[in-house]
């Protein structure tokens, strides 16, 4: 089967978002669960360019390709990886009707990182640890999330914003 | 649908800031409940079965009627010990003012009490 452009487009920005991925999993970070999501400008990016359906590709290929890059392909990490992407994404589907006039990336991406995080506190306690009252930890992990998803939401809005898309007329 | 939508030139609209500040306003939410909930708490149990839930930080004393007669409990500034047991050895008055995570038991008086200070180590966590 051959593959289309689209096909390749939606490669190439998975490969750019595992890249991020990869990256950010080199970095120690202090809390476990807490990392900065980068991989996410990606998917904001792409929904806003290309629309939720590429986004949903883009996001879905990273979470696969990630986890067996990092070995941790069906494991419970990638449990909560997977639903938490995929909870985000259902929020994105949503938050994307949300006039534009109000509401930009950053909103967008605030709201994903929380339903993201918020996932994966539920699949924690219903799941893996249930009954460890897991969700006395979840002030911290929110409040993770919300700076997070703060900083990826400007990050998008900062690209956006500078780099002219390849495709329909752009104006600076 | 590939929207084209061309982003606004400001990073932030004014929903975001309403976003952020939903955000924000939940999150300080749950940190205030948080403190209060997990600020130390006192379990009193009388014959395994929880009898009495406290929290550290108001000063009382708590009657426990066990088969032998009343222990009390007290809370003093932050810290509880037993303070009265009709147990003949008195060993967990002895034991004076419960460390947090300890407990203080009265066998002989079926009375437990618990010292469920908060603490989030990394063996629990």
């Amino acid at each position: 089967m051959p593959a289309s452009p689209e096909d390749r487009r939606v490669a190439g920005l998975a490969a750019a978002a595992l890249g991020l991925t990869l990256a950010e999993a080199a970095i120690p970070l202090p809390i476990p669960g807490v990392k900065p999501g980068l991989a996410n400008i990606v998917t904001l990016l792409v929904l806003y360019r290309h629309g939720w359906r590429m986004a949903a590709w883009v996001a879905g290929l990273r979470i696969v390709a990630g986890a067996l890059a990092l070995g941790q392909f069906l494991t419970p990490a990638f449990v909560l990886s997977l639903s938490g992407g995929v909870m985000s994404l259902l929020t994105l589907a949503w938050a994307m009707h949300l006039p534009r006039r109000w509401f930009g990336p950053v909103g967008l991406s605030v709201l994903a990182a929380l339903a993201h995080i918020g996932t994966q506190l539920l699949v924690v306690d219903l799941w893996l640890m249930p009954g460890g009252s897991l969700m006395a930890l979840m002030p911290l992990f929110l409040t993770a999330a919300l700076i997070t998803g703060l900083g990826n939401g400007l990050a998008t809005a900062h690209l956006l914003r500078h780099d002219a898309p390849g495709q329909e007329g752009s104006h600076p | 649908m590939p929207s084209q939508v061309k982003p606004h030139v400001r990073s932030l609209l004014p929903g975001d800031w309403l976003i952020l500040a939903a955000g924000l306003a939940l999150v300080t939410g749950l940190w205030l409940q948080r403190t209060d909930s997990l600020d130390g708490r006192v379990i009193i149990r009388l014959e395994g079965r929880p009898f009495a839930e406290a929290s550290l930080r108001l000063n009382r004393v708590i009657q426990v009627p066990g088969p032998l007669g009343e222990s009390q409990v007290e809370i003093r500034d932050g810290r509880v010990r037993v303070a009265a047991d009709p147990s003949p050895r008195q060993l967990c008055v002895r034991q004076g003012w419960i460390p947090p995570g300890g407990a203080a038991v009265c066998l002989p008086n079926r009375v437990a009490v618990e010292n469920a200070a908060s603490g989030y180590d990394s063996l629990n966590y």
